[in-house]
């Protein structure tokens, strides 16, 4: 890839060609604040948080592309005055309730706040907003809170680009624009799946899970939910799972995960859940060993070879289980009647 | 396909019916039926008109008109006997309707009276020649000069008055040469930015492209603002035929009208043009033998400002949200559908046909250096002469608010004027001999825009018309930006706290400093010109700014938080209008005894103000307000 070489408050840096002047920044350790630009989207310029001076000019640096021997001030007086503005009206409409918002310090505003610099008593001068808008608490893995929203479009983006559903947009106009579905329904009554990927991405805590509690660590594991292999981070706390996290360097899911392995984590630490073998002894199941159970199943299998013998594969286990079942039926039991739920 | 000779044929049997329309010996009655004149009643005029020539069996020739722009004077009719000039009735009702018949085409009395004045060969005693009145003389009509003289129904009527000979013209002299006429015409943008129309053309005609898009801006959404409408209304094929020529000159084969769905009538008249005009093949494959193919499609917009913002009406075209996206890529590069587009106003589109019909130096002997030819303009707010006019760029402001508008009404004093619509500016009066052109405009801290004029009198509070405008553009703005959704939201509640009596010392340094912020920092022209009305009022009235938050006083007596009715018993003669009036019961007083305004019940709604009869003239307004 051609290298192209510019200048940041001063600093020459190299960059690929064809990315964002923004992308160059961050990409070498110089923040420039944004707040809807997200990597996995196209840059749209609606927060106007990221300008820079450009020859006296004010250019948004996530729509600006990288050319050789440009001259980039990131914080030059009319930029800096005008980022201040902005950043001022964001946090004048926003709710002040920081220490219980489940953002948290991972807050996009948060830190753009702190980086910019904010004087309370300038906020104290704007207006505030009047009625708060009520939550919509419909659907059961995430609640979306519009008085949070920062209407940055990375939901409606990422809905639309990535997951290719579109259930979001943005709804009324002005002011009262908020971010919605189609009709402005609740969540739980649009086709919305689920898959929580506007969650994930949302800068603020506006779209937030409902269930999350902050890991102590994390381990990488792979969703075990169905054959994609989905790359995990199952986040851990003691000895329980209390989150988890796309692996954006699996190759089979690139950072993206279904309703299920995003939410779908709780049978783990269940207590329902069978965690040894049971094998009915007098009617009532009794816990066994594995080598019982395997032992037992050995004996019966040696009773039903050939067309008495059939094998149903779950969609749950991976190519490789799959495979090795089909393998036994044909080598093992001597039969082709070998089948897969998710062949129907 | 039609030929050439063919549409030459259409064109000597429109001139042939025109001529005998006026030479057959009969009356011709029209009908200003434009939406302004429907507004004012001028369907029951017409059917009024049609039921008496029925009963009095007057053989003559009715037709509706679009509008000549006298609004003040709507409904209008025209009457033209034979051999005499075309009087001109205004404030006609469905009563008086049957009179000028009676009185004009019976007995001969044209009945002066009801006459704002004359057009047309003659003269007739004791009516004015209407283009000699004040408010006619000083302007220059052209894209209008068809507009309420012709039926916008006909195309034989368009086409006996140059129509389409601006497409011939085109045919004949080719593409390029057309893009050399228009820029020698001097033609800008005449839907706000005055971009030299010209090199928009010239961009979009040389990207590399297999399909090249024209779209008419037809989404006039500035308050106060109708010269589109009217036009589209009242000459619609002069805007296709303009459509023609530029999507001639791009190499467009597709154009489409972006129309409000709030105009039904100019949709209607439109569609009608467009239809009539694909059946005598001026829209179509290969037009008049041209080789060279144009259809034209109408999308309703749903009214949304923003929408006439470029990229936000293509966005709406093509079915999606309309909001704006950031720039680079231009339409002329990047458009609709992702192909090269060229976006043109209504009315610059009329004027491409002008300038090919009558030539460059024709349409550029109107105008100043930079910016030539005419506009048109739509005069309201607190002038007498309201309505839609078409004046010289370069005319003072003071001319065409006084001369053309007659000033203020009811003796009230002038204060401002408001030009650009919501984007625009205030002019104080000592700027009114600014000229009416895009450069001097823009140097007050106003815009040209696309048209609309609104004045402001004595009466007017400057920081309540402020809050007006960014109250429109509060509702308009298309949330996608942080300095336009959330900026406008902040002026907006710090101007109305001011007019409520609640400002706070520092807040008109707090709205300059966030115009500032949100010009500079929106993203599209909405945003960047939102806080316009705002600073520009603070840049020439700062006073009344400063007299509402620091003495909670509305100088011009309209911020009802700030002021008190009060009954001058020195003045009142006890009429009890007012207290027949009044809403809340919140005055009492005998019959010819002194009244008096209970303040804790007054809602200021000002009806005692207006019925108090003005030769008592009792009811005076004190700001700060009486109330504790």
């Amino acid at each position: 890839m051609e290298k192209i070489k510019l200048t940041i408050d001063g600093l020459e840096i190299e960059a690929e060609a064809g990315t964002s002047v923004l992308d160059a920044a961050l990409a070498n350790d110089i923040y420039i604040p944004h707040l809807c630009h997200h990597p996995d989207l196209k840059p749209v310029g609606a927060c106007r948080l990221c300008g820079v001076d450009v020859n006296g000019r004010m250019e948004m640096s996530c729509l600006l592309p990288v050319r050789e021997g440009l001259d980039v001030k990131t914080n030059s007086p009319e930029v800096g005055a005008t980022r201040q503005v902005a950043i001022e009206l964001l946090l004048a409409d926003h709710p002040q309730g920081c220490l219980s918002c489940g953002a948290s310090l991972q807050c996009e505003l948060l830190h753009i706040a702190d980086h910019i610099g904010v004087d309370g008593e300038r906020i104290e001068r704007l207006r505030r907003p009047s009625e708060p808008l009520p939550i919509d608490n419909s659907n059961p893995f995430f609640s979306f809170d519009p008085n949070k929203c920062v209407l940055c479009g990375i939901c409606v983006r990422t809905c639309e680009d990535i997951v290719g559903l579109g259930v979001l947009d943005f709804v009324n106009r002005g002011s009262r624009t908020v971010i919605g579905t189609f009709g402005n329904e609740p969540f739980i009554d649009s086709i919305c799946e689920s898959c929580g990927e506007c969650v994930v991405r949302c800068p603020v805590g506006s779209l937030a899970p409902k269930r999350w509690q902050r890991p102590s660590h994390e381990v990488q594991s792979t969703c075990v939910y169905c054959g994609v292999g989905c790359g995990i981070y199952l986040g851990v706390k003691g000895d329980q799972v209390v989150s988890v996290r796309a692996d954006r360097e699996r190759p089979s899911n690139q950072g993206s995960l279904c309703v299920k392995g995003r939410y779908g984590y709780n049978f783990i630490n269940h207590k329902d859940r069978l965690t040894t073998p049971l094998i009915k002894k007098e009617g009532q199941f009794v816990e066994a060993t594995w080598d019982e159970a395997l032992d037992l199943v050995a004996e019966k299998f040696a009773d039903y070879k050939g067309s008495e013998f059939a094998a149903l594969a779950s969609a749950k286990c991976t190519n490789e289980d799959n495979y090795l079942i089909q393998k036994f039926t044909r080598a093992v039991m001597q039969t082709n009647t070998v089948d897969h739920c998710a062949r129907l | 396909m039609v030929q050439l000779t063919d549409f030459q044929d259409l064109q000597r049997q429109a001139m042939a019916d025109w001529e005998s329309l006026h030479q057959d010996g009969r009356p011709i009655i029209m009908v200003g039926t434009a939406t302004c004149g429907r507004s004012a009643g001028s369907l029951e005029v017409l059917d009024a008109l049609r039921a008496a020539t029925e009963k009095q069996e007057i053989d003559c020739h009715i037709f509706e008109v679009g509008c000549t722009g006298a609004c003040y004077a709507e409904p209008l009719v025209y009457i033209i006997k034979p051999d005499q000039p075309a009087i001109v009735y205004g404030d006609v009702t469905p009563q008086l309707a049957p009179r000028l018949i009676q009185s004009y085409l019976i007995k001969d009395n044209p009945l002066p009276r009801y006459s704002i004045g004359t057009f047309g060969n003659g003269r007739i005693e004791g009516i004015p020649d209407l283009f000699s009145t004040p408010v006619f003389e000083p302007q220059a009509r052209r894209a209008l000069n068809r507009c309420g003289f012709i039926d916008p129904t006909s195309l034989e009527h368009y086409l006996a008055n140059d129509g389409y000979t601006g497409v011939t013209k085109a045919f004949a002299i080719g593409p390029e040469q057309v893009i050399e006429e228009v820029k020698n015409a001097g033609l800008r943008g005449r839907g706000g930015a005055g971009f030299p129309t010209w090199r928009k053309w010239r961009f979009c005609r040389d990207a590399p492209s297999d399909q090249k898009y024209l779209i008419c801006n037809a989404d006039e959404g500035d308050p106060g603002a109708f010269m589109n409408r009217s036009l589209l209304e009242g000459d619609p094929h002069a805007v296709l035929e303009g459509m023609i020529i530029a999507g001639y000159a791009l190499g467009a084969s597709i154009g489409y009208i972006y129309c409000r769905a709030e105009y039904p009538l100019a949709l209607e008249r439109l569609r009608g043009a467009i239809k009539q005009a694909k059946e005598h093949g001026l829209l179509g494959d290969n037009i008049l033998d041209s080789g060279f193919d144009f259809h034209i499609k109408i999308k309703e917009g749903a009214g949304a400002f923003v929408c006439g913002e470029e990229t936000a009406l293509i966005a709406s075209i093509e079915g999606k949200r309309g909001m704006p996206t950031p720039r680079p890529p231009f339409p002329a590069v990047s458009g609709l559908w992702g192909k090269p587009t060229i976006i043109n106003n209504v009315e610059s589109l009329a004027d491409v046909g002008l300038i090919l019909q009558n030539g460059s130096d024709w349409f550029a002997e109107y105008g100043t250096e930079k910016s030539k030819g005419t506009k048109t303009i739509a005069l309201v707010g607190k002038v007498k002469n309201t309505g839609l006019v078409e004046v010289p760029l370069g005319i003072t402001l003071r001319e065409l608010v006084f001369d053309i508008g007659g000033g203020a009404p009811d003796g009230k004093a002038f204060k401002a004027v408001q030009t650009g619509g919501p984007s625009g500016g205030c002019i104080p009066e000592s700027l009114l001999d600014t000229p009416v052109d895009y450069d001097s405009l823009n140097a007050a801290g106003t815009i040209m825009g696309s048209g609309g004029v609104v004045v402001m009198d004595e009466r007017t509070c400057m920081v309540d018309f402020a809050r007006y405008f960014l109250d429109f553009a509060e509702k308009e703005s298309c949330g996608k930006c942080v300095p336009c959704r959330l900026g406008t939201k902040q002026l907006l509640g710090i101007l109305e706290d001011i007019c409520a009596g609640n400002g706070r010392p520092g807040d008109i340094e707090m709205l300059e400093e966030l115009g500032r912020g949100i010009k500079a920092g929106s993203l599209c022209g909405l945003g960047q010109t939102a806080p316009n009305p705002v600073l520009t009022t603070i840049r020439y009235f700062r006073d009344e700014y400063e007299a509402h938050i620091h003495e909670k006083r509305c100088p011009a007596g309209a911020c009802k938080s700030l002021i008190s009715y009060y009954i001058n018993n020195d003045l009142c003669v006890g009429c009890t209008l007012c207290a027949q009036n009044c809403s809340t019961s919140a005055i009492t007083g005998e019959f010819k005894g002194p009244h008096y305004i209970d303040q804790d019940i007054c809602t200021q709604c000002g009806v005692c103000y207006t019925v108090c009869p003005k030769k008592a003239n009792a009811v005076e307004i004190i700001s700060p307000s009486l109330r504790l």
